[in-house]
């Protein structure tokens, strides 16, 4: 960081060159696109001026550098400010750690005694704290994705939200194999998100084969693709695989988008069968799954079906990730990343091993998908452009590859806001991109950036990320 | 067991455009031997061990393992890992290849790659943790806490390779060769980097490497204190040439060999020993 | 035979502009060795910012068009290379030394701001400007209708293309400038130390990258006439395919990735079917990979054991 400035004479004058630098760029920049508009309501188009935007736009940027510059040149300051407030919360929260668990608890029963309808968020909040607190992060989160589904039954926006979340979880894990673990780029992974999806569909029209027939075919047909692209392409390295993914990933998208006697074009696959529970139907006839179990219809009774079918598919995801690491193949994957002449050196068959990664990292796209296709019952080549891809590398990347709960978190976090703010349209999506950047900024390898050792022989000890490699694939 | 030796080398040429790095070289290697291969800078010396562990494909000439039971290999029809694999040639990197974001142990494991698949049942059994597979792993692991022993690194077990001292790094990267049991265990500058008690702890490594396994070793080194105290043979490259080859003690007075690596010819050699008066 | 001859034309009019994009993203892996993924959006805010060039000074009354046509040039490249340095400034440059995902990761970011910036500012309907260069020359008549025939445009987007990559090569080849973006090719460390300004260096690349892409990008408009704000995406990654194509790194590279990209294009929708004409390119690009790894006038990478 730059050297304290000591007069705050000085810091101020910098600060406002910085702003007046700032603004002038800025001035430069959005003089066209945003000083005018181009119009075409009446014939060709016509030019209206916009001088106040084109205005507030560079105040709007003097300012913030002006802030930024001051927080910048101030930064040991407030950093020290905040270490120090950060320590004493800290420091008090371990000290009345009972008294601070006590009131919380007193606090929910509160809420419960008085807004009785809000006891399953409570229920959330509560147990998710505590086995939070005694288990860490990981339980915490489970036990709020299991309990989910029973505090927001009656909020079907929510569990919507919370589906495509858990989706997302799966694609950024599924992904995270060959990108974290076996350090291959792989910028077409909605492809196999693609495959997945338009073989369920498929499959499940022509010959309706329930839900958990199909599934394990998608899965396995995305695997198969995985390895028909991967075999030629894998002993490309770093970039170049890069763009051959991409391309790949292009490639299924336009024959998707061409191939009308199939997949049906740009209209895309409609009733596609929905999933049942285990051959019980959603409907409100008598054979459905409200009938034979005595309930009322109610149609969330399919939402929650879809969430835990989603979240075990994720589970199962992480599962055999997690399984499959501390086995050879995964030990592999990692040295693979770390130094693919030394694999070879000791008789590791490196075209396998990649192989290998990339077709069970399609696989898990491929159920994914599938899953998609069902729970949409609408599928179309829109849903698989690139910013998919994008959007589910970045999950891993600002997760911090290799680590699962970085994932799941990032997923989170990148996939909430996504749909929350949904109102703010294009801004929120120059937010978003703004975001990114800056994540990568203040930390380059992700939100989790340790790595968990597969084996030890005395005690368990993180790696830090300086040692471990991003690999060259 | 056969008495074949471990190691022949036939008229092993290696051209890179108009570079001719290694030029109709033959050479042996004994079975249980410690065979050194030295050269001034540029020789051919790694050009040669990267032929014999198939990182390159030799322009011509063939290079042929023996295994104890008699079967024979010719490298240089085989892809680098199937080396390591089938016929359980090892090697060392000049400049370390450790996988410096796993542990020292963990490094260890992956050089047990090729055994632990197989007892995975292909990673299906292990899973689903078998015991079979729990077993296999036990014993991967029992292995590895032996050539840590071995290499004074088991207080490191844990910690990444990549935080590890120069010296204890180098000697990692010789246990994980001798994880994957190989029959030859070809090494590229162990000494290099290492302080004179470092070299001494290395002489003693690879003394007792040839005394209590089977493993042959070649191995490619400057430091001529390690050279001529360990090897049973010495083999001199010049710019791709074997110019001399012997006992450490036969070479060390080669006037060839003086002659190389002083960079003069051998007449002078002659005439600089004659003029001392030797 | 005719028919063959004007596709040829027409296809080295779009491998011209793929190819001056595609300059952009060899640049700027040849020196930091990332992909920037926004250089396409870079070429897309140039399409824009040549459009709005050209109806201001429609507005103010400049009508000649060899005028026009150099002031907007002037323009677009000027106010377009802002933005290639600007997105390195915020983007790339704190990043400078990071992992390799992370500029990666930033530049998709930067993307995603630049495509929603341009449809916040002007909308996401598609902009047409009527035909600013018309008429064309006959260069072969057959009779019976077959002839072939190259449009004033054509020339100008062939001519400004081998302008501006005589332009360059003398530029990287011939001036301190150009000394400088080699050296620090070659070794970024090594450049610093030896007293070479890697930063300016490397922003003066986004410059000259950006203001390439902003060249293509008026070429575009004045070719195709029809623009919007996903334009960036697809020609970005046409444009990255070239340049991996001819070899990554390789500046006669990109310019022949470029020219043989736009010829499978337009041969493949002359001769078989438009829907899969991205489908030919992008399969050649993977099957030229399979057999050169590192494209076809890239250097080889030779593994240092």
């Amino acid at each position: 960081m730059s050297a304290a400035r000591s007069e705050s004479g000085s810091v101020l004058s910098h600060a406002l060159k910085d702003a007046l630098l700032a603004g002038i760029v800025a001035f430069g920049l959005f003089i066209l696109l945003l000083g005018f508009l181009t119009e075409d309501s009446r014939g060709p188009l016509q030019l209206i001026r916009r001088p106040g935007l084109l205005a507030s736009a560079v105040g709007a940027v003097f300012a913030g550098r002006f802030i930024v510059s001051l927080i910048y040149y101030n930064f040991e300051a407030i950093r020290t400010g905040l270490g120090a407030l950060w320590d004493a919360i800290v420091r008090f929260c371990h000290l009345y750690k009972w008294w601070l668990v006590a009131a919380f608890l007193a606090a929910a029963a509160l809420r419960i005694y008085f807004v009785p309808q809000s006891w399953p968020l409570m229920l959330l909040i509560v147990s998710a704290t505590l086995i939070g607190l005694r288990s860490g992060l990981s339980a915490a989160l489970l036990v709020i994705a299991v309990v989910f589904p029973v505090a927001f039954y009656n909020n079907p926006y929510f569990l919507g939200i919370a589906i495509i979340i858990l989706t997302y979880i799966m694609l950024g894990w599924g992904l995270n194999i060959v990108v974290g673990l076996a350090g291959l780029l792989d910028l077409g992974y909605v492809a196999f998100y693609a495959v997945g999806a338009y073989s369920y569909a498929i499959i499940a029209q022509a010959y309706g084969w329930s839900f958990w027939v199909c599934l394990p075919l998608a899965g396995l047909f995305a695997a198969f693709f995985g390895i028909l692209l991967g075999f030629p392409v894998l002993r490309l390295r770093g970039d170049y695989l890069a763009i051959v993914t991409l391309a790949f990933g292009e490639i299924v998208r336009i024959v998707l988008l061409n191939w009308i006697s199939l997949t049906n074009g740009p209209n895309g696959i409609g009733s596609i069968p929905r999933a049942s529970f285990f051959g019980i139907p959603f409907t409100p006839n008598d054979d459905g799954f409200a009938a034979t179990f005595g309930l009322e219809f109610d149609p969330t009774h399919r939402t929650v079906f879809l969430f835990y079918v989603i979240l075990a598919l994720a589970l199962i995801t992480n599962w055999v990730t997690i399984r499959l690491r501390k086995l050879p193949v995964g030990r592999a994957w990692e040295a693979l990343r770390e130094d693919e002449i030394a694999v070879r050196s000791l008789g590791i068959n490196p075209t396998n091993t990649k192989l290998t990664a990339f077709a069970i990292g399609a696989m898990f796209g491929g159920f994914a998908g599938a899953f998609f296709a069902t729970r949409q019952g609408f599928i179309s080549p829109d849903s698989f452009t690139f910013p998919e891809s994008a959007l589910i590398l970045a999950i891993v990347v600002l997760g911090g590859m290799g680590s699962q709960i970085g994932v799941a978190i990032a997923a989170t976090v990148m996939t909430a806001s996504f749909e929350l703010f949904r109102e703010f349209e294009q801004f929120r999506l120059v937010i978003f991109g703004f975001a990114m950047v800056g994540i990568m900024v203040w930390r380059p390898r992700g939100l989790v950036s340790t790595r968990e050792p597969t084996a030890y022989l005395r005690e368990k000890k993180t790696i830090s990320v300086e040692h471990v490699a991003e690999g060259r694939g | 067991m056969t008495n074949a030796p471990i190691l022949s080398l036939d008229e092993l040429t290696m051209r890179f455009g108009g570079l001719l790095a290694v030029d109709r070289l033959t050479l042996e290697a004994k079975r249980g031997d410690i065979t050194a291969l030295i050269g001034p800078n540029g020789a051919g010396k790694t050009t040669v061990f990267n032929c014999i562990t198939g990182f390159y494909e030799p322009t011509s000439g063939s290079i042929r393992v023996t295994h104890d039971d008699g079967k024979a290999f010719a490298l240089e029809k085989l892809a680098d890992f199937r080396i390591a694999q089938r016929v359980h040639v090892a090697r060392t990197f000049q400049n370390i290849r450790l996988f410096a974001g796993m542990t020292a142990l963990e490094n260890l494991l992956v050089a047990q790659h090729n055994t632990l698949m197989v007892k995975s049942g292909y990673s299906i059994l292990g899973l689903f943790g078998t015991p079979g597979y729990r077993n296999a792993e036990r014993e991967a692991i029992e292995l590895a806490r032996h050539w840590l022993a071995k290499t004074q690194l088991t207080e490191r077990a844990d910690d990444p390779a990549g935080s590890l001292p120069y010296g204890a790094q180098r000697r990692l990267e010789i246990a994980r060769a001798m994880c994957t049991r190989p029959v030859l265990l070809c090494l590229d500058e162990p000494a290099a980097g290492l302080n004179p008690r470092e070299s001494d702890e290395l002489n003693g490594l690879l003394r007792s490497i040839k005394s209590e396994t089977k493993t042959s070793i070649l191995l490619i080194e400057h430091d001529m204190n390690v050279v001529m105290e360990i090897s049973d043979h010495v083999v001199v490259l010049d710019h791709g040439k074997k110019i001399s080859e012997g006992t450490p003690a036969f070479v060390r007075n080669d006037p060839k060999v003086i002659a190389a690596y002083l960079g003069v010819e051998e007449d002078a050699v002659d005439e600089a020993e004659a003029e001392v008066g030797l | 035979m005719e028919y063959f001859l004007q596709q040829l034309i027409n296809g080295l009019a779009l491998g011209s502009i793929y190819g001056l994009v595609a300059i952009g993203y060899t640049m700027v892996y040849g020196i930091i060795g990332m992909i920037n993924f926004a250089h396409g959006d870079i070429f897309m805010v140039g399409t824009f910012i040549a459009l709005i060039a050209f109806l201001i000074l429609v507005a103010i009354g400049i009508t000649a068009i060899p005028l026009a046509l150099f002031l907007v040039l002037l323009i677009a490249m000027l106010l377009t290379s802002l933005y290639g340095w600007a997105v390195e400034r915020i983007a790339y440059r704190p990043l400078r030394g990071s992992f390799r995902l992370a500029p990666l990761i930033s530049a998709i970011g930067m993307s995603i701001v630049l495509q929603n910036y341009v449809q916040l500012a002007q909308g996401a309907r598609v902009k047409t400007l009527q035909p600013l260069i018309t008429g064309v020359h006959t260069l072969l008549d057959l009779g019976n209708r077959l002839v072939v025939q190259i449009s004033n445009i054509q020339i100008l987007i062939i001519v400004t293309t081998l302008a501006l990559m005589s332009g360059f090569t003398w530029l990287i080849s011939s001036t301190s400038l150009g000394r400088d973006m080699r050296a620090c090719e070659q070794d970024l460390k090594m450049a610093a130390l030896l007293g070479v300004d890697t930063n300016r260096t490397i922003s003066l690349t986004f410059l000259i990258g950006a203001a390439l892409a902003s060249v293509a990008g008026m070429m575009y408009l004045l070719y195709y006439g029809v623009i919007d704000f996903h334009i960036g995406f697809v020609a970005g990654v046409k444009a990255f395919t070239a340049a991996v194509l001819g070899g990554i790194g390789s500046l006669p590279g990109a310019m022949l990735g470029g020219l043989l990209i736009g010829l499978i294009e337009t041969y493949w929708s002359a001769y078989f079917s438009v829907q899969y004409k991205d489908v030919a390119a992008f399969s050649i690009l993977i099957v030229v990979l399979i057999f050169m790894p590192t494209g076809i006038l890239g250097k080889p990478e030779v593994e240092k054991v």
